[in-house]
C-alpha cells in the first residue's frame, strides 16, 4: 500500500510547479491561470488523500465545492481576460502594470 | 468736615480727575479740537492740584488724620488679597502736592511748546495719564498698587520718549528705557515676591508692624551662605529704584530720553518719575532701617552716581544732556541722603529738586523753541539780550543748583553734605568726598551751560537770530513760578520737613542711624545755616567751580579746546560715558540679538522646521519612495511576494 | 504491489506534464498538457477509492473548464514568438524559491508524522462501498446549505462572466418589448383637419 506520505509528496510538489509556474511564466496570462488550477489540484489531491486515510467524508465533500468554486472562477477569470485583450490587444503580463504605485 | 468718606471721595477726585483729562483728549482725539483737549486735561490736572494742596494745608495744619482704607478688591488668590487702597499721610500729601503742581506747570507749558506739533491732543493725552499713574504710585497703601503706578509711569514714560515715533533715535531710546526699566522692574518684583513670602501681606502698615519681628529671619539661596531677608528684600527692592531713578548702572536710559520733548523732560526725568524710586525707598524706610548692608548699597551707589555722571556733564554739547546728566548727579544725591538713613533731607531735596530742574529744562525748552528746535550749545551765544526772562530764572535755577547759600537747593544739598559726614555705616567715607567733590562739577558745569547760552559769541545763523525774542506768555509764566519756589521754599520748610515731625510718622529711623539726629542737634534755623553756609566747604567748591568756568569760558574760550586735547584719554572716556553704552550694546543687545539669531537659526530652522517639521515630511516622502517600488502593478510580483511570505511563516514554524 | 507501479507510473506522468505545462512555448500545447496531469490526477483518485471525484474531474474540469481555456487560447491573437523571452533570466530565482518551498513541504510531509503506522490503510465499508453514497451522505445532510450556496455561485459566476464579456452590436436592430407596451396612441398618430385637394 502507499502510504500517506507518498501521496502528501505529490501534492506538495504539484502545489510548488504552481507557484513556481506563477513567477517564471512573464508572457501570458493564460499561463498564469493555468497555474492557479495546478495549485488547486495539488490542494485537492491533499484533501482526497486525508479523506481516505480518515475514513472522513468531509474532505470530499470539500474537494467537491473547490472544484464548483474553481470552475466559476476559471470562467470569470477568462472573462476579465478577454475583455482585457480587447482593450490592450495584448496579454503580455508585463504590460499590464496600470496599478503601478 | 474731615470725615473719611468726604476725604475717601477727594482722594478718589485726585486721582481721577487726570484720568478723565487723559482718555477724553486720548480716545476722543478726533472729534475734538486742540482747545478742548488741553483744557480737558489742564482743568483735570489742576483739579488734582487744589485738592492735594488742600490736602497738604490740612497735614501742615495738623487737622487732616492719617487715610488708610482699601477702597476696592481687586482679586483674592488663595489666602491673599491684592486692592487698590490709598495711604494718604504727611510723605504722600507732600508728594502728592509737588507732583500735581509741577505736572499743571508742565501741561500749561506744553500750550505754547507743542503748538505746532500735530500730535498735540496726544500729548496732552500722554501727560494727563502720566500724572494719574504717578498719583497712583505716590497715593498707594499696597505693594500692588505701588507696582502698577510704577509699571504705568513705565509705560507713559515709553510713550512721550517715542512722541515723535517716526525718528529712529526716538524708537531706540524709548526702547531703551523701557528695557532698562524691566532689568529693574524684575529686581523689583522678586523683592515683592520676599516681602509677599515673609510677610504673608503686601498691606504696607502690616508689613512696616512686622518688621522688627521678620528682621531675625534669614534666608539660604545658595547653601552655606544665610542671608537677612529684610537685607535680600531691601536690596532687591532697591534694584527697582536704581532703573527708575537711574542710578548707575542702570542709569543708561536717562541720557537718551532727551529724545522725547522738552516738557516731558521736565514733568517725568526731573521731577517727578525719576523721584519714584527714592519715594519708594523713602516709605520703605521701616524695612530699609533694619539692613545696614541695604542702606551701604544705597549709599555707595548713590555716590558713584552723584559724582561720576556729573563728570559726564563736562563734555556734552546738547543743553538738555547736559541737565540730564545733572540730574543723574543730583538723583545720587538723594540716594546718598537715603542711604545714609536721612530720609527727610532726600525727600526735602526731592522736592527742592523738582522745583529748580523743572525751571532749568523749561528754560532750556524756551531757549530751544526760540532758536527753532536748535540743541546744541555750540550752536548759541548771546541770548541773554533777545530773551531775558528766560536768562534771569536760569541764573536763578543754576544758582539753586549749585546750592548758593540761600536758595532752596542750598539747604537741600548741604543738608545732604553734612548728613553724610555724620553717618558711619559702611562706605559713607568714599560717599562723603565723592558728594563734595561732585559740588565743584555741579558748578563748573552749570556755568559752563549758562556761558556757552547765554553769553559770549553768538554762533547762529542770521536768519535766526533775526527771529531771536522771548517766547509767549505760557512759556515764561511757569518759569516764574518756578522759579519762586526755587528761591524761596527752602527758608520756608527746612525745618518743618527735615527736623520737624511733619514727616516723622511716616519715615521711620532705626536709633542707630543717628544722622539725622545730630544735624539736628546743631540746625538753629535758616537763617543761621546760610550764613554758616558761607563758610563750609561746599560754598567754597562752587565758588571755585564758578571761578575755573568764567575763566575757561568768559575769559578765554580757547582754553577749552586745549584742555581738552591736554586732557584726551579722560575727554573721551567722559564723551563715551565710561563705555557703558558701549558695553550694553555689545553684551547685552548683540548678545541678545545673536542668541535670538542662534535659536532661530540653529533650533528653530534647523532644528525644528528641518529636522522635525520638513525632516518628517521628506522621511515620509523618502519612505514612500522606496515602499512605492513595491507596488510594480505586476500581479505576478504581488504573488511572488505572496509566495514569499508565505515560505517565511512556514519555515518559521517548520523549523521551530 | 501492482498498485505501487501504477502510482509511481501516474504520478511521475502528472509530475512531468504539470513541469510542461510551465515550460513549453506554445499555450495550447500548455494546455493540453494540463489535461494530461488531470486525467493523471484523476487515476490517482481512482486509487485513492474516490471514484466518483475522479469522474468529476474529468467530466467538469477537463470537460468544462479545460475546454473553456482552450477556446480562450484559440481565440486571441498571440504572437508566439514574443512570449518566451525573459524564461531564463527568472528561472534561477524561481527555481530557488520553488525548490525551497518543496524542501519545507517534504520535511514536514515525509516525516514519520505521516507514516503508514499512524495512518494505516483502512477498507472503508464492505464490498458495496460506493463512493457516491459516501459522497452523498455527507453532501447532502450536514452540508446541503453549503451545496445550495455553490449552486447560486455557479449562476453568479454566468452572470458576472456574461456582464464583462457582452458586446453591444452596433447596427443591428432588436425589440424592446418593455418600451413597445408603454407606446400610446398620441406618440405614434397626430390628427390632423386639412382641406381636401383636388389630385
Amino acid at each position: 500500500m502507499i502510504p500517506l506520505s507518498h501521496y502528501l509528496a505529490l501534492g506538495g510538489l504539484l502545489f510548488c510547479i504552481g507557484v513556481a509556474g506563477i513567477f517564471l511564466n512573464r508572457k501570458n496570462i493564460i499561463l498564469l491561470l493555468m497555474a492557479i488550477e495546478l495549485m488547486l489540484l495539488a490542494v485537492n489531491m491533499n484533501f482526497v488523500a486525508f479523506s481516505r486515510f480518515l475514513g472522513d467524508a468531509n474532505g470530499q465533500v470539500f474537494v467537491f465545492f473547490i472544484l464548483t468554486v474553481a470552475a466559476a472562477e476559471a470562467a470569470i477569470g477568462l472573462a476579465i481576460l478577454v475583455v482585457l485583450f480587447r482593450n490592450r490587444q495584448s496579454i503580455n503580463v508585463d504590460e499590464i502594470n496600470r496599478l503601478k504605485g | 468736615m474731615y470725615r473719611d468718606s468726604v476725604m475717601q471721595n477727594v482722594y478718589l477726585s485726585i486721582v481721577l480727575a487726570p484720568l478723565a483729562g487723559a482718555v477724553i483728549a486720548g480716545l476722543f482725539r478726533n472729534r475734538i479740537s486742540r482747545g478742548v483737549a488741553h483744557w480737558v486735561a489742564i482743568l483735570g490736572v489742576a483739579a488734582s492740584t487744589v485738592l492735594s494742596l488742600y490736602v497738604l494745608y490740612g497735614f501742615v495744619a495738623g487737622e487732616l488724620p492719617v487715610f488708610n482704607a482699601n477702597i476696592y478688591t481687586w482679586a483674592t488668590v488663595g489666602g491673599w488679597s491684592f486692592h487698590i487702597g490709598f495711604l494718604i499721610d504727611h510723605l504722600s500729601a507732600l508728594m502728592m502736592a509737588v507732583v500735581s503742581f509741577i505736572s499743571l506747570m508742565v501741561h500749561i507749558y506744553t500750550i505754547g511748546y507743542m503748538a505746532e506739533d500735530p500730535g498735540y491732543k496726544r500729548f496732552f493725552s500722554y501727560i494727563a495719564l502720566f500724572t494719574f499713574s504717578m498719583l497712583m504710585l505716590v497715593m498707594s497703601n499696597n505693594f500692588v498698587q505701588l507696582f502698577f503706578g510704577w509699571e504705568a509711569v513705565g509705560l507713559v514714560s515709553y510713550l512721550l520718549i517715542g512722541f515723535w515715533f517716526k525718528r529712529d533715535s526716538a524708537t531706540f531710546a524709548n526702547l531703551k528705557a523701557f528695557l532698562v526699566n524691566r532689568v529693574g522692574d524684575f529686581g523689583f518684583l522678586l523683592g515683592i515676591a520676599v516681602i509677599l513670602a515673609y510677610f504673608g501681606s503686601l498691606d504696607y502698615v502690616q508689613v512696616f508692624a512686622a518688621a522688627g519681628k521678620v528682621s531675625t529671619q534669614t534666608i539660604t539661596v545658595f547653601a552655606d551662605h544665610p542671608w537677612s531677608v529684610l537685607s535680600l528684600a531691601a536690596i532687591l527692592l532697591f534694584v527697582g529704584a536704581m532703573a527708575k531713578s537711574a542710578q548707575v548702572p542702570l542709569h543708561v536710559w536717562l541720557p537718551d530720553s532727551m529724545e522725547g520733548p522738552t516738557p516731558i523732560s521736565a514733568l517725568i526725568h526731573a521731577a517727578t518719575m525719576v523721584t519714584a524710586g527714592i519715594f519708594m525707598v523713602a516709605r520703605m524706610s521701616p524695612i530699609f532701617e533694619y539692613s545696614e548692608t541695604a542702606l551701604s548699597v544705597v549709599l555707595v551707589i548713590g555716590a558713584i552716581t552723584a559724582f561720576f555722571t556729573g563728570l559726564i556733564g563736562l563734555v556734552q554739547t546738547d543743553i538738555k544732556r547736559v541737565i540730564a546728566y545733572s540730574t543723574l548727579s543730583q538723583l545720587g544725591y538723594m540716594t546718598v541722603a537715603l542711604g545714609a538713613s536721612a530720609y527727610s533731607i532726600a525727600i526735602f531735596h526731592l522736592m527742592t529738586h523738582a522745583f529748580f530742574k523743572a525751571l532749568l529744562f523749561l528754560g532750556a525748552g524756551s531757549v530751544i523753541i526760540a532758536m527753532h528746535h536748535e540743541q546744541d550749545m555750540r550752536s548759541m551765544g548771546g541770548l541773554r539780550k533777545y530773551m531775558p526772562i528766560t536768562f534771569i530764572t536760569m541764573w536763578v535755577g543754576t544758582l539753586a543748583l549749585i546750592g548758593f547759600p540761600g536758595t532752596a537747593g542750598f539747604f537741600s544739598k548741604d543738608l545732604i553734605i553734612e548728613a553724610v559726614a555724620a553717618s558711619h555705616i559702611a562706605g559713607s567715607t568714599f560717599a562723603y568726598w565723592s558728594v563734595l567733590l561732585g559740588v565743584l562739577i555741579t558748578s563748573l558745569y552749570s556755568f559752563r551751560l549758562l556761558y556757552l547760552t547765554f553769553y559770549g559769541a553768538e554762533h547762529m545763523d542770521a536768519h535766526t537770530r533775526e527771529q531771536l525774542s522771548e517766547s509767549p506768555w505760557v512759556v515764561w509764566v511757569p518759569l516764574v513760578m518756578l522759579a519762586i519756589p526755587s528761591l524761596l521754599i527752602g527758608w520756608l520748610t527746612v525745618r518743618g520737613i527735615v527736623f520737624g515731625d511733619f514727616l516723622s510718622q511716616a519715615l521711620f529711623v532705626l536709633p542707630g542711624h543717628e544722622a539725622l539726629a545730630t544735624l539736628a542737634e546743631e540746625f538753629h534755623g535758616p537763617g543761621q545755616f546760610a550764613l554758616h553756609g558761607l563758610f563750609g566747604a561746599p560754598f567754597w567748591l562752587a565758588v571755585a567751580g564758578f571761578a575755573i568756568a568764567t575763566y575757561v569760558y568768559r575769559q578765554r574760550p580757547e582754553l577749552a579746546h586745549r584742555l581738552k586735547d591736554g586732557f584726551g584719554v579722560v575727554a573721551r572716556i567722559l564723551e563715551n560715558k565710561y563705555g557703558f553704552d558701549d558695553f550694553n550694546q555689545t553684551v547685552f543687545a548683540r548678545g541678545a540679538m545673536g542668541l535670538g539669531r542662534a535659536l532661530w537659526r540653529g533650533a528653530d530652522a534647523t532644528l525644528i522646521d528641518g529636522a522635525l517639521v520638513n525632516g518628517s515630511a521628506r522621511s515620509v516622502g523618502w519612505a514612500s519612495q522606496v515602499i512605492r517600488q513595491l507596488q510594480s502593478g505586476y500581479l505576478f510580483h504581488y504573488a511572488f511576494i505572496m509566495i514569499l511570505g508565505l515560505l517565511a511563516l512556514l519555515g518559521f514554524f517548520v523549523l521551530l | 504491489m501492482f498498485e505501487q507501479i501504477l502510482f509511481y507510473l501516474f504520478s511521475s506522468t502528472l509530475v512531468l506534464a504539470s513541469l510542461a505545462v510551465i515550460s513549453v512555448r506554445n499555450p495550447v500545447h500548455a494546455a493540453l498538457f494540463l489535461v494530461l496531469a488531470f486525467f493523471n490526477a484523476a487515476a490517482l483518485w481512482v486509487l485513492l477509492e474516490a471514484e466518483f471525484l475522479a469522474a468529476t474531474l474529468v467530466i467538469v474540469y477537463v470537460g468544462a473548464v479545460m475546454v473553456l481555456f482552450l477556446f480562450v487560447v484559440m481565440m486571441l491573437d498571440i504572437n508566439i514568438a514574443r512570449m518566451r523571452e525573459g524564461f531564463a533570466r527568472h528561472l534561477p530565482i524561481g527555481a530557488a524559491v520553488a525548490l525551497v518551498l518543496v524542501g519545507e513541504i517534504l520535511v514536514v510531509v515525509g516525516s514519520n508524522y505521516f507514516s503508514a503506522e499512524n495512518y494505516p490503510w483502512r477498507a472503508l465499508g464492505g464490498d458495496g462501498f460506493s463512493n457516491t453514497v459516501f459522497l452523498a451522505d455527507a453532501l447532502f445532510t450536514r452540508h446541503l446549505f453549503a451545496f445550495e450556496v455553490a449552486a447560486v455561485i455557479l449562476l453568479v459566476a454566468i452572470i458576472a462572466a456574461i456582464m464583462l464579456t457582452l458586446r453591444k452590436r452596433t447596427g443591428t436592430r432588436t425589440q424592446v418589448p418593455g418600451q413597445q407596451v408603454r407606446i400610446r396612441r398620441e406618440d405614434r398618430i397626430r390628427m390632423v383637419r386639412m382641406d381636401g385637394e383636388r389630385p
